[in-house]
C-alpha cells in the first residue's frame, strides 16, 4: 500500500511542517505584535508585503527565490562565500521557501490576537508595575493563546499542503526535498494512481482533521472569552 | 495635615486644554468632578503616567513623578501607584488569586502578603479567590479590581469612575466598600465621576473641573454649597452636612439628627444613636418663609440667613444660598418668590426642608 518512498516523504513533509511552523511562530509573533502596536508609517507598507505570498502564484515566489538562492543570486553567492553552497534544491533552501510562502498564515492570526487584547490589560499591567518587557510575556502572550494555536495549526498545514514552491525551488528529489504533494504528482505522471489514491486520501483526511480542529478552537476559544 | 502631594498638568485637547494645579491631602478622598469630556480621565492618565502631559509637575510624597523642568518622567511601572479602571481590566487568563498576586509579586516592598490579605477582608472577597475572572459579576470583578490595586501597597490610588459600568443595584452593592476605603486607608485617592450621588457619599475634598479648568476645590460640604458652579446647577443640585444621630423615634420610624444650628428628622433606616452621618439636601427639596412656620405638613425647618442669590439653570428659577450657622443649604425657587419675599443677602429666613437622604 504505501512503500518506502511514499514514508520517506511523508516523514520529510512532518519534517518540513514542525520546522517552518517552529522557526515561523519566533519569526511571527514578534512581527506581529510590532504590528500590532506600532503608528509608524511603515506599518501599511510592511503589512502589504507579509501578506504578499497570500495572493501571489507560488511559481512567482518560486522563481525569485529560485533566483535569489541560485549561484547569480546575491543569497547565493553569500552562502557560497561562506562556503555553505547553494540553497536551492535543499532542505534549507525548502525550509527558507515555506517559512516566506506560510508567512501570512502565522501572522494574520496572531496580530489579530494581540489587536483584539486591546490597550487595557496592558495598562493594567503597567500600573501593577510590570515592565513593558514582562507585560508583553505575562499579559500579551498568554491572552493571544488562541491566535498563537490557530497560527500553528494554519501553518503546519499550508505547509503541508504547498506544492508549487517546493517544486520550484526543492526539485522533487528524493530523501531530500520530495514531500508527498509532489510524491504524489510523481505518482500520477507515472499513472500510479493505486499509489497517488493512498496519499492524496491521506491528505484529505489530514486536512478536515486539522480544519476540524480549529473549528472546535475557535467555539472553545469564544466560550472561554463570554 | 501637609499638602505634600502636588498635581500640576498642561496637556492640549482636541476641543480645549487641560490645565489643572491640584493639592491632595494626605488622605482620604478627593473627587474630580466634572461632565463627560471635562479632562478628568486625562488628569488620571497623567497622574498615572499612561498619558504624558506636555508639561507637568506631580509628587507624591516625597517621589517626583514628574517634573519637565527636570526632565523627569516615571514611567508607569516604577509609579508606586494603584488604578481602578472604568470597566473590569482583570487577568481573563489568570483567577481572582493569581491576579491578586500580579501586583504583589513585582511590588518593590515584595513578599508582604500581608497586604494582599487586608485588601482581600477589606474587599469581601475571601470566598472569590479560585474564581475565574468570567465567573464573576460586575460589582466583584471592581472590587476584585480594587484589591489587585491595593495589594502593591500603593502611595495613591486613582479611581476611574468605578462605578460606571455597572447597574444600579451592583453601584449599591460596591459602595459601602468604596466609603470602608475611605475611613480605613492611610494613602490619598483620586477618584474621578460625574455622579453627584458619589461625589456626596464618597468625597473628602472636590475639584470641579469643567472643560480642562478646576473652577472649585475645597471640603466637599463648602464646594455644593457654593451653588453657582454650571457643572453642579441641574437636577441633582443641592448640599451635603454632617451631622450625629440623636435618638432614634421607633413609633414614627424617624431620627433626630444633631446639626449646630438645631436638628432634622430623618427617615430611620437602621441608624444608631451616636453615629456620624452624611445627608444630601437637594435644592429643590428646600423652601424659604419669612415667619417661622407653625402648621405644616413639613417637619424639619431651621432659622438661616441668606448668603447669595444665584441664577439657576433655568430662567425661571433661582438658587438661593442660607447660611444656618455652620452649615450652608442651598433653596431651589423662582425669581418671581425672590421678588415677592425681597429675598436678599442678609435678610433672615426659615429654612423649610422637605425631605433629607441619609446618604452614609
Amino acid at each position: 500500500m504505501l512503500d518506502h518512498h511514499a514514508w520517506q516523504a511523508i516523514w520529510l513533509t512532518l519534517e518540513l511542517a514542525t520546522l517552518t511552523t517552529v522557526l515561523l511562530l519566533l519569526v511571527s509573533t514578534p512581527l506581529a505584535w510590532w504590528l500590532s502596536q506600532t503608528r509608524s508609517r511603515w506599518r501599511a507598507p510592511i503589512s502589504a508585503v507579509v501578506t504578499l505570498p497570500l495572493v501571489l502564484p507560488p511559481t512567482v515566489l518560486g522563481f525569485y527565490l529560485l533566483v535569489l538562492m541560485g549561484p547569480q543570486g546575491p543569497l547565493g553567492q553569500l552562502t557560497l562565500a561562506l562556503g555553505l553552497g547553494t540553497l536551492s534544491f535543499t532542505f534549507t533552501g525548502l525550509l527558507i521557501g515555506s517559512i516566506i510562502f506560510s508567512l501570512p498564515f502565522a501572522v494574520q492570526p496572531i496580530q489579530h490576537a494581540f489587536e483584539s487584547i486591546g490597550p487595557r490589560p496592558l495598562e493594567a499591567a503597567a500600573t501593577l508595575r510590570a515592565s513593558p518587557f514582562d507585560a508583553f510575556f505575562s499579559v500579551a502572550l498568554p491572552l493571544a493563546r488562541p491566535g498563537l494555536l490557530t497560527a500553528a495549526i494554519l501553518s503546519f498545514a499550508h505547509t503541508v499542503g504547498e506544492f508549487g514552491v517546493v517544486l520550484m525551488i526543492g526539485g522533487n528529489i528524493p530523501g531530500k526535498t520530495r514531500v508527498v504533494s509532489t510524491q504524489i504528482y510523481g505518482h500520477v505522471e507515472a499513472m500510479e494512481y493505486a499509489q497517488a489514491h493512498w496519499l492524496a486520501g491521506g491528505m484529505v483526511a489530514f486536512s478536515f482533521a486539522v480544519l476540524l480542529c480549529l473549528a472546535l478552537l475557535k467555539r472553545k476559544g469564544a466560550s472561554v472569552v463570554r | 495635615m501637609t499638602l505634600t502631594n502636588r498635581i500640576r498638568l498642561k496637556l492640549a485637547r482636541a476641543q480645549f486644554d487641560v490645565d489643572v494645579d491640584l493639592h491632595l491631602p494626605g488622605t482620604g478622598i478627593t473627587v474630580l468632578f466634572g461632565a463627560s469630556g471635562s479632562g478628568k480621565t486625562s488628569v488620571l492618565r497623567c497622574v498615572a503616567g499612561l498619558e504624558r502631559a506636555a508639561s507637568g509637575f506631580v509628587r507624591i510624597g516625597d517621589a517626583v513623578w514628574q517634573d519637565d523642568g527636570q526632565d523627569i518622567f516615571t514611567p508607569t511601572w516604577r509609579r508606586p501607584l494603584g488604578y481602578v479602571f472604568q470597566e473590569a481590566s482583570l487577568f481573563e487568563h489568570l483567577d481572582v488569586q493569581r491576579n491578586l498576586e500580579y501586583g504583589l509579586r513585582r511590588a518593590a516592598r515584595s513578599a508582604d502578603r500581608s497586604a494582599l490579605e487586608e485588601a482581600v477582608d477589606l474587599l469581601g472577597i475571601r470566598t472569590l479567590l479560585q474564581r475565574r475572572p468570567q465567573a464573576l459579576s460586575g460589582g466583584e470583578r471592581q472590587r476584585v479590581a480594587i484589591a489587585r490595586a491595593l495589594a502593591t501597597q500603593p502611595r495613591l490610588l486613582l479611581l476611574d469612575e468605578p462605578l460606571a459600568s455597572l447597574d444600579l443595584p451592583r453601584r449599591r452593592e460596591i459602595m459601602p466598600w468604596l466609603e470602608r476605603l475611605r475611613d480605613q486607608l492611610a494613602i490619598p485617592m483620586l477618584y474621578v465621576t460625574h455622579s453627584m450621588d458619589e461625589l456626596s457619599r464618597l468625597a473628602d475634598e472636590v475639584v470641579v473641573l469643567d472643560k480642562g479648568r478646576a473652577v472649585a476645590a475645597g471640603p466637599v460640604g463648602e464646594v455644593l454649597a457654593q451653588g453657582d458652579l454650571p457643572a453642579l446647577a441641574d437636577e441633582e443640585a443641592g448640599t451635603v452636612i454632617q451631622g450625629v444621630v440623636l435618638e432614634c423615634d421607633a413609633r414614627w420610624h424617624l431620627a433626630r439628627v444633631q446639626l449646630p444650628e438645631g436638628s432634622l428628622l430623618v427617615r430611620d433606616n437602621g441608624l444608631a444613636a451616636g453615629s456620624r452621618v452624611r445627608l444630601r439636601i437637594l435644592a429643590r427639596d428646600v423652601s424659604l418663609t419669612l415667619d417661622e412656620p407653625t402648621r405644616s405638613s413639613i417637619q424639619n425647618h431651621l432659622p438661616g440667613v441668606v448668603d447669595a442669590v444665584m441664577a439657576d439653570s433655568h430662567p425661571a428659577q433661582a438658587l438661593v444660598r442660607v447660611r444656618c450657622s455652620g452649615n450652608t443649604l442651598t433653596s431651589r425657587v423662582t425669581w418671581k418668590s425672590v421678588e415677592e419675599l425681597q429675598l436678599r443677602p442678609g435678610l433672615a429666613v426659615w429654612v423649610q426642608v422637605k425631605s433629607v437622604a441619609v446618604i452614609a
